[in-house]
């Protein structure tokens, strides 16, 4: 923590977890109510918001689907005050149930973007299965050479066509499963993320449907470089983060 | 060791809400399936959501895992999309800690705290792949058992339950486990083991008696033999003090309907409201000591991280000293230091003094505020002793607009014994005025009036009254909807008098009633606590199909003299105690509560040569509800104090 001018960072505290194993059955919802009681079992001075009933200030980055796991989700936590965050790790990671652990944190600094905000792309490993594994193959291959690629899809409770193929940021065939097909993918959240069961339908294969999921990054780009809003390394990268 | 996990993981995407399956909770205890141990599954026919939060599973399962000899899983009723697929893909019912099928445990044992889940029963019995039929069942089937508030008429379900428990379960357990270690050690066949099970106190064995009936009644319950008892009775715990369980309360993974530390202050009611089976059946009153409740909350919230707290009773602003303990609570929490912290009283009386507290409690968010005073004129509260006065009620109301709250619940009950029009229409009123005065406060003020069908149960004074017909329910909801209209500021919601009825079905009804439950069951009917599966067609030519008639069943009043399907059980309450206070109740007389003024041997204390245990031998501050007396002078009467038991001292 020394070297750190309290000036440049806030009182936000971000936090990079992973998910897995039976726990990716728990809604996102259900996942920061977990947090809420690690926070308070680990007595972090958490910021509540004003009014009749106060809720703690935790923010999340991009919801992850029931059933998928996670290498890599983020979430912000306002305190009121600075704290060590010297074996804070461990502690919340104890305070969480199995198949939730923390695997680094550090200070936001003075004007950094939300979780919501910074993140522009995920990776994702995806298994797909009830599909021939050539016929995949092919699939992916007409997708990625397809100059657009419109998909039904529903927001907000509205059905709507959208063009998803500039949502493919990257999408390869890495080999077969026991199951199915491994496909692995990069895919734009923004203007309105592409989900994972939306790609497999766009691939357009009868019976095709997503089986194991995992995010495996979150990305955001600084000057055209792209990295993660924190990386997995805790103990170097916590410190390169704070001081610059 | 047998898992379903690697079957039913590829099902779960499928379903909705697949965190209700995966268990994980915080306070799980996943004791290894040692094939040594007496293994019980402790059920709750309902989702997850709903079954998780019971106390009384809860209890049971932590004292069960803490005997070296014996270990205990939990079970909950798959939601409908799930059983298509288990019963598609051959899955059977599995607990949620190992995913072990249901059928491999000794005993599968059900709470029972609701009628419409007995379909549910059968259904997870079934589900499990056991006979449903206790008759059917082979030497290696688990023991099917059942607790809780609804198996004190465990009839309708006889025919499918191995044994039932009565009364507190904490004490029952061990001795049922002990019974199964030398069950095993020596050999016994099944009958045997029935025979041995019925020979401990509050169980009953519903194989071991004959029913012989008179037409639609019962001519009479016998014991098949000399050796089995004639009449079995409830087990009480003495001393809540000695069972500080939950220890460690389940924090579940999901959100579930009660989503918080829960404590129970006290257990039992003396309050005397005649239509509660709750108040009359847990009797006596049993304080928990004020410092152990102090100890379990602040050390469930520092486990738990939850930042709420209920403390649980049927009355809890009856806890002796109740605000005392309160800002201790508070006290201790601040200096804690977790962030804010509520806590809830979810039996609010009907008084000031209970807002008040409720105001100063609930810190982290406020809850609604809902009183019951169940009725809407006082000649129709003095029938069910709930003596709530008007200006008790509209000083609560007051008191609640006037600290913030913008909409109050009030919560009746319709079809009570000789409610006129006049009495139905007296809610209205009532709601109005209370509008009236959150006006003065709020001009968007308003009162939210729920209203439930009466459903007679046994061991209260009103279980031999004839409960209303669906169609004179439903009149009533009629009357009391054409009047809120023209009321502003008054919601009404109503139960459905339909599934009324049918709670009325399986609360009174004999042994014939099983062949009635089992075929809903086999038409579908599961999950009839639930609107969007509730099917009263169903009940009504399943009825119909076993030569049964509504009107034998539920409609019809019982007389003083006519045998009752519960009468070889025992509540602790004399019948004949039950039956003056029934006709107390129609010359509209009520009864005070005997934790402040002297024994009327209603059966509770002086049958078990126990006492209400309390702190404070002086009635709680603020309201007259169901004392019928002047509580500003407070009274002392004859009960063991909790601080002066160790001397025997008796405070007079």
């Amino acid at each position: 923590m020394s070297g750190i001018q309290p000036q440049h960072i806030t009182h936000r505290l971000r936090i990079r977890y992973t998910k897995n194993g039976k726990i990716r059955f728990v809604s996102h919802r259900d996942v920061a109510r977990l947090f809420e009681r690690a926070c308070r079992k680990v007595m972090l001075p958490v910021a509540y918001s004003q009014g009749f009933s106060p809720r703690p200030k935790l923010s999340f980055g991009l919801a992850l689907s029931v059933a998928h796991e996670s290498d890599s989700e983020f979430l912000d936590v306002e305190l009121t005050e600075q704290v060590e965050l010297d074996d804070l790790e461990s502690k919340l990671t104890a305070a969480l149930p199995d198949g939730l652990a923390v695997e680094a944190l550090r200070w936001t600094r003075v004007g950094e973007e939300s979780l919501q905000e910074a993140i522009s792309s995920c990776s994702w490993r995806i298994e797909v299965v009830g599909a021939d594994h050539d016929a995949v193959v092919a699939a992916v291959g007409r997708a990625v050479e397809a100059p657009e690629l419109p998909l039904e899809r529903i927001r907000k409770g509205k059905t709507r066509t959208d063009d998803v193929r500039p949502m493919i940021v990257d999408l390869t065939v890495e080999g077969q499963t026991d199951t199915g097909t491994q496909l692995v993918a990069e895919l734009a959240t923004r203007p309105s993320a592409l989900r994972p069961a939306e790609l497999v339908g766009a691939l357009g294969l009868d019976g095709l449907s997503e089986g194991r999921v995992r995010r495996t990054n979150q990305w955001t780009f600084v000057d055209g470089e792209r990295s993660e809003p924190l990386a997995p390394s805790p103990s170097t990268e916590r410190t390169l983060e704070c001081v610059s | 060791m047998t898992t379903v996990w690697p079957q039913l993981e590829p099902l779960l995407p499928r379903v909705q809400k697949p965190a209700r399956y995966i268990g994980s909770e915080d306070g799980a205890k996943a004791k290894f399936p040692d094939p040594d141990l007496i293994s019980w599954c402790f059920i709750y026919p309902d989702t997850y959501e709903v079954g998780l939060p019971n106390q009384g599973l809860q209890i049971l399962y932590e004292i069960i895992n803490e005997r070296p000899d014996a270990r205990a899983d939990r079970s909950y009723a798959p939601w409908v999309d799930l059983e298509e697929l288990m019963r598609a893909e051959g899955v059977p019912l599995f607990s949620v800690e190992h995913h072990t099928p249901c059928g491999e445990f000794d005993v599968l044992a059900f709470n029972l705290s609701a009628e419409l889940t007995y379909t549910n029963l059968i259904n997870c019995v079934d589900l499990a792949r056991v006979p449903i039929r206790a008759a059917q069942r082979s030497e290696d089937a688990p023991l099917i058992i059942a607790g809780g508030h609804c198996t004190y008429n465990p009839e309708p379900l006889a025919d499918f339950l191995d044994a039932v428990v009565l009364g507190d379960g904490e004490e029952v357990v061990g001795d049922i486990t002990d019974v199964l270690v030398t069950a095993r050690n020596e050999g016994w066949d099944r009958p045997t083991v029935l025979r041995r099970l019925a020979d401990i106190e509050s169980v009953y064995v519903p194989s071991l008696y004959t029913v012989t009936y008179d037409g639609p009644k019962i001519a009479s319950i016998d014991p098949v033999d000399d050796t089995v008892p004639h009449q079995i009775s409830k087990r009480t715990v003495a001393d809540l003090a000695e069972w500080p369980y939950p220890k460690e309360q389940l924090v579940p993974l999901t959100e579930v309907v009660h989503d918080r530390l829960s404590v129970e202050v006290f257990r039992g009611c003396t309050r005397g409201c005649r239509f509660c089976q709750a108040g009359m059946i847990t009797r006596p009153v049993r304080e928990r000591p004020a410092d152990q409740v102090r100890t379990m909350v602040s050390e469930g919230l520092a486990r738990s991280g939850y930042d709420e707290v209920s403390l649980t009773s049927l009355s809890t602003a009856d806890f002796s000293n109740i605000e005392g303990v309160v800002t201790d609570l508070m006290d201790d929490s601040d200096e804690a230091g977790c962030g804010p912290m509520s806590v809830s009283l979810p039996s609010l009386r009907v008084d000031a003094f209970g807002v008040g507290i409720a105001a100063q409690l609930q810190r982290a968010k406020r809850s609604g505020l809902t009183f019951a005073p169940e009725a809407g004129t006082w000649r129709m509260r003095q029938i069910i002793n709930k003596l709530i006065r008007e200006e008790d009620l509209y000083g609560a109301v007051e008191s609640a607009f006037s600290q913030g709250w913008k909409r109050v619940k009030l919560y009746f009950l319709i079809g009570l014994p000789s409610e006129t029009d006049e009495d139905t229409l007296g809610i209205i009123e009532l709601a109005k005025n209370c509008v009236a005065i959150g006006k003065k406060y709020n001009n968007r003020a308003s009162v939210t009036v729920s209203v439930g069908g009466f459903v007679p149960k046994p061991f209260t004074p009103f279980q031999w009254f004839g409960q209303n017909t669906d169609i004179e329910l439903q009149r009533k909801v009629n009357l009391l909807r054409d009047a809120s209209r023209k009321t502003r500021g008054v919601q009404l919601k109503w139960h459905d008098p339909k599934a009324t009825l049918a709670e009325g079905i399986a609360s009174r009804g004999d042994r014939r009633i099983g062949a009635v439950i089992e075929q809903v069951w086999r038409n579908g009917g599961t999950f009839q606590e639930w609107s969007e599966h509730f099917d009263l067609q169903l009940w009504l030519d399943a009825l119909a199909d076993n030569d049964l008639s509504p009107e034998d069943v539920v409609f019809r009043h019982r007389t003083e003299e006519e045998p009752l399907p519960w009468d070889h059980l025992w509540a602790g309450l004399h019948k004949d105690f039950l039956w003056t206070d029934w006709q107390d109740a129609l010359a509209e007389v009520g009864l005070e509560d005997c934790r402040w003024t002297p024994c009327y041997d209603c059966g509770a204390c002086t049958g078990y040569g126990i006492e209400h245990v309390v702190a404070s031998a002086t009635p709680p501050a603020g309201g007259s509800q169901g004392t019928g007396q002047d509580l500003a002078v407070g009274g002392a009467v004859p009960v063991s104090l909790l601080s002066s038991k160790e001397s025997g001292e008796v405070l007079v």
